[in-house]
């Protein structure tokens, strides 16, 4: 079971949160492309590395947030809040 | 002393506490502190079990969790556990165990005919042969298989007892608590960490319990442990777990120790937990789990009376047993002498020791042949004799091209053997670690790892018990930051052992019908490995698959390293260059119990009870689960099916009234100055004209466009909107709204509050219900002109507080009295009273389910599937076309959300309005229609309607809207296909009329 650090509660136990899919991708305006609101939808990076991704402290605070962890190792390098840039930690495993 | 083989003056165990239990039936007699294993080898037998596959006769290799043979079943009724190691099953007065894998009896088994048949059972056997013919599928290979499958019986009963789970935080948890462990858990626990000391055995100490030449500060191993479990338990930070085996290392150093509190007292006190799964979050791990004492891979090395050379130690100092009166030693390592001296004190004889290496030497081998103990350097063991019981080991030389010549038979009735030792790797492994293979040790070793964890001592390679200690020391300084440990001199040890060996051992002939076993628990030998790589398997994992060698309850524990050799050897490559297989948890078998916990019964989920569940309870109602909820679903009078009282209830509502606890739906408060504007861009509907007052029929939709869920939104101001969602979708619609607010719609200044709970709702439904309400409803006029159909107010009934809606999922006039849920008895109560001359009826679930299909009003989930739009269920009137975005939006102006040919929302009825179609059904355009065939729709939902006196069904069905009149089949699985016809949705009321009188 993971450990993740809620930006606004600390670290919890990962039974306490909701996965909330890859982070930053951004919902287009209506007016786009078929191809671009099915790419939207549907495609995902499916990172093998340092993936930035959403969570939602469910059973705590109620927040999403944002969380960089590679997926090779489980290993969490920065949460950081949503509307936040990403920060730059290389691809450091 | 009781037990011919029972040493005076030796071993751990309490000869003042003599013990009695039962095996096979049959009395034996051990002591406190013994084992299955022990008490039975004390009586000089060997055989405890029989093999999976050949029914071998089987007697114990070691004496600890590595056993593959001797498993046991113990206990009685629901109780019963199967697979058990009689190696570690402590025995205690009264207690009942039986072999297993036998029949009739363990001496004379029937199944063991399989031996014969060995040269037919190759591996990957069941492959081959259970492929053809298919029909030979369910009369002959399953039942087969399931009778060969598996080794125990599972008890059928009920387990009477219970299990715990416990989370636990510490600065450093200790796997192992042997000498590295217990000088790590003491270095780490001195330096003032909050430390966690877990051993799977009854005892900490691991080899040293069994050492009696090594001293510590001049004390024996057992003298030296005992101290130093007397420090760790003075320090107030160190919590110490005996039978406590760490089985699962998961991310982030969470790691599951599975704790066995009850099995070994004859009386456990009541309350005690039978076992109990520890979940430890470790800021750092020190694994110290030791080694693992490799077996040799020869013909017959299963006879019952071949054990391993360091269990025979134990079982002689652990337990004051001696296993056998004449032992043959088969070593390729320099510990197998040290036993051999210790057995040879005690007064076993032993009649040689057959020597793999062609010099051994050092001083332990002088100190062997100074006691004129014959040794037989660059010696083999060709075969072993004897059937129940090892009579004899056939020791033959290995010339320097490796060929064997002939050898000489020596009788016996104990073969010790010795590989040399396996690293224990599996928990640094669980946690992805990397391996590393050592060349000087031949084994492999703890690589990096991502975790914070360190290994110590024997499990990384290191043998001299001074290092071992050291190491120990400096993991636990390491695990907390500590600059200075505990110190030890060690006065005497032997030197670590060199050589070892790994693979099928040198033999004479081709060995084509010898059975030398590489895994004992699954009856793979030397022979299967070979032959599937022969077959074309060269990845390790896929011979493993294929041979099932380390598949067993065991996990290979004492054979991996065996069959790794063993391959490496027939395809001419390095043991790193093949790899290792995957170590999976649990490191040993953990019982469903300790996994359930609590979970089980009515503790295995959380149960919801709507506000007037005591109230449905005292009238007899019978339930249904709905998600967590418990919920009515019908009221049977005496005499009455389901069916007769869900048409009765059904009749009721549309005759006078009925009431029903609507309490279950969802409900969120929509709050704020950009309430309008958020429920704008959430729903597919138009939010912003809507009046304080009033109500709308909402539909949710996700971005891909299709429906997500549904319910009536109420405006309670300006900026409140009193929002309900299905009874399913309450968390995941509140969760999705969080995620639009959150992180898509900062600018938006909204509160979202769940009040599901806070906001009981009574239905009352039926020509009647104006008639049943309007007294009780303080000063409110809700008279048909001053409250229509859809719409709200806020007021009070008897003085309780009120959110009364005018809506209805039945077609009748209806309202949802909402009320706060810890008034809403007595309200329902009042109800209840002002209707009971007016012919009020509760209704349940089923006639609330039956009533909005015959008004054909969709339910999420049940009509939709996920891929539905709000056109394809009747629903695209809601969609706003003016609004310039919304949830969904975009997507549903996508060309293949208008085909044609999409699956939409439709009535369908039988010819006999008898008939009744089942749910799932699949629609064809043809009576007579060859199989496989692709289908025109399917069923949604099915009842009879007492309203028309008929079954109805709903369906999705290929541009059903425009197919009103034609005529579908519905297959079946059970007889010929039922003509349908497709007809509108709204069977009842179709212009609304009762709705909005
Ligand atoms: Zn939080």
């Amino acid at each position: 079971m993971l450990l993740i650090d809620c930006p606004y509660c600390g670290p919890r136990a990962e039974i306490e949160f909701a996965y909330g899919g890859e982070a930053h991708i951004a919902r287009p305006a209506a007016d786009v492309s078929e191809a671009e609101w099915a790419a939207f939808l549907y495609l995902r990076d499916n990172t093998k590395g340092v993936l930035a991704e959403r969570w939602r402290h469910s059973h705590g605070c109620g927040r999403f947030f944002n969380a960089l962890r590679d997926t090779r190792t489980d290993r969490f390098h920065a949460f950081y809040e949503i509307g936040t840039p990403r920060p730059d930690v290389g691809d450091a495993a | 002393m009781s037990g011919a083989f029972r040493l005076a003056g030796r071993g751990r165990i309490d000869t003042t506490r003599p013990v009695v239990f039962r095996f096979d039936g049959r009395m034996v007699r051990g002591y406190a502190g013994d084992t299955v294993a022990s008490a039975l080898l004390a009586e000089g037998r060997h055989l405890m079990g029989r093999s999976f596959k050949y029914h071998r006769p089987r007697g114990p290799v070691s004496a600890g969790s590595d056993e593959p043979n001797a498993l046991i079943g113990v206990g009685e009724g629901g109780r019963y556990t199967p697979n058990l190691r009689a190696t570690q099953v402590e025995i205690h007065d009264g207690m009942v165990a039986v072999s297993q894998n036998r029949a009739p009896s363990l001496r004379f088994d029937i199944g063991a005919l399989n031996t014969l048949a060995a040269p037919l059972l190759p591996a990957g056997f069941y492959y081959k042969t259970f492929m053809w013919p298919r029909g030979f599928w369910d009369k002959v290979y399953e039942p087969l298989i399931r009778r060969a499958a598996g080794l125990g019986r599972a008890p059928t009963e009920p387990d009477p007892d219970h299990y715990a789970l416990h989370y636990a935080h510490c600065d450093v948890l200790v796997a192992g608590g042997g000498p590295a462990g217990l000088a790590a858990a003491l270095a780490a626990g001195q330096a003032g960490a909050r430390v966690i000391l877990c051993d799977e055995n009854a005892e900490f100490g691991g080899s040293l319990l069994a050492d009696t030449y090594s001293l510590i500060d001049g004390l024996p191993g057992g003298e030296w442990v005992a101290r130093i479990v007397a420090e760790l338990e003075r320090l107030p930070n160190v919590q110490l777990l005996t039978r406590c085996s760490a089985f699962n290392y998961g991310p982030h150093n969470m790691v599951a120790l599975n704790q066995r509190l009850a099995d070994h007292l004859a009386t456990p006190p009541a309350h005690m937990p039978r076992e109990r799964i520890w979940q430890v979050r470790a800021r750092e791990v020190v694994l110290a789990a030791g080694a693992l004492e490799r077996v040799l891979v020869f013909e017959g090395n299963d006879r019952p009376g071949i054990m391993l050379a360091s269990a025979a130690r134990t079982y002689l100092h652990r337990y004051g047993v001696a296993c056998g009166r004449k032992a043959v030693v088969v070593t390729a390592d320099d510990a197998a002498y040290r036993v051999a001296l210790d057995l040879a004190e005690a007064g076993v004889k032993i009649a040689a020791i057959a020597d793999l290496r062609s010099t051994p030497g050092g001083p332990l081998v002088e100190a062997v042949r100074a006691r004129g103990i014959e040794i037989l350097p660059a010696t083999t063991i060709q075969r072993a004799h004897g059937h129940l019981r090892v009579t004899g080991a056939e020791l033959a030389p290995v010339g320097a091209d490796g060929g064997v010549g002939k050898g000489r038979t020596v009788s016996c009735d104990l073969v010790l053997m010795s590989g040399g030792f396996t690293p224990s790797l599996h928990l640094h492994s669980q946690a992805r670690g990397a391996l590393r293979f050592d060349d000087a040790l031949g084994v492999y070793l703890p690589g990096e790892s991502i975790e914070r964890v360190r290994s110590a001592g024997s499990c990384r390679g290191m043998f001299a018990l001074d290092d071992v200690l050291r190491d120990g020391v400096a993991a636990g300084l390491a695990a907390t930051g500590g600059k200075s440990g505990p110190e030890w001199a060690v006065t005497r040890q032997d030197a670590p052992g060199t050589g070892g060996f790994a693979g099928a051992l040198p033999r004479r002939g081709p060995g084509h019908l010898a059975l030398a076993f590489v895994d004992f628990q699954n009856d793979v030998t030397a022979k299967d490995v070979k032959l599937a790589v022969r077959e074309g398997f060269r990845s390790i994992e896929h011979v493993k698959r294929y041979t099932t060698t380390g598949m067993a309850t065991d996990q290979g524990k004492g054979s991996n390293v065996n069959a790794l050799a063993i391959v490496s050897n027939v395809l001419g490559r390095r043991p790193e260059e093949i790899g290792l297989t995957t170590y999976r948890p649990p490191y040993t078998p953990v019982t469903f119990g300790a996994f359930a916990g609590h979970a089980r019964g009515d503790q295995f989920d959380p149960l919801r009870l709507p506000p007037m569940d005591a109230w449905a309870r005292a009238q007899g109602a019978v339930f249904e689960d709905v998600g967590l909820w418990r919920r009515a679903r019908y009221f049977p009078r005496v005499g009455e099916d389901m069916a007769a009282a869900v048409a009765r209830e059904c009749r009721a509502v549309r005759a006078a009234a009925g009431i029903f606890d609507a309490s279950t739906l969802g409900k969120i408060e929509v709050a704020g100055p950009d309430a309008a504007e958020f429920m704008n861009r959430f729903y597919v509907n138009v939010w912003t004209k809507l009046g304080v007052g009033k109500c709308r029929y909402g539909l949710v939709c996700r971005d891909s466009g299709f429906v997500y869920d549904d319910g009536v939104v109420g405006r309670i101001a300006a900026d409140r909107f009193h929002v309900t969602t299905t009874t399913g979708g309450a968390a995941g619609v509140l969760n999705m709204m969080e995620d639009y607010l959150q992180t898509e719609w900062a600018d938006l200044d909204v509160w979202l509050t769940s009040i599901t709970e806070e906001w009981a709702v009574i239905a009352l439904q039926g020509p009647r219900a104006r008639d049943i309400l309007a007294p009780l409803v303080d000063g409110l006029d809700i008279s048909a002109g001053a409250m229509p159909h859809m719409t709200l107010r806020e007021g009070s009934i008897g003085g309780v507080p009120m959110r009364l809606f005018r809506v209805s999922f039945t077609g009748e006039l209806g309202y949802e009295i909402n009320v706060p849920s810890s008034q809403a008895q007595a309200v329902w109560d009042r109800v209840w009273q002002a209707g009971a001359s007016l012919g009020l009826t509760p209704y349940g679930t089923e006639a609330m389910h039956v009533l909005r299909a015959e008004k054909g009003y969709l339910i999420v989930g049940q009509e939709t599937d996920g891929t539905m739009t709000p056109a394809d269920v009747g629903c695209g009137w809601a969609v706003s076309k003016v609004k310039p975005d919304f949830i969904g939006k975009r997507a549903l102006a996508l060309p293949a959300m208008y085909a044609p040919d999409r699956l939409q929302m439709v009535g369908v009825l039988t010819d006999d309005p008898r008939t009744m179609l089942e749910e799932g059904m699949q629609l064809v355009t043809a009576a007579e229609t060859p199989i496989p065939t692709s289908a025109e729709g399917h069923v949604t939902s099915s009842y009879f309607s007492p309203a028309l006196g008929r079954s109805i069904a709903i369906a999705m069905v290929k541009g059903g809207r425009g197919r009103m009149g034609a005529a579908l089949y519905a297959l079946r699985l059970d007889g010929p296909a039922l003509k349908v016809t497709l007809v509108d949705p709204v069977f009842y009321d179709p212009e609304g009329a009762r709705l909005n009188g």
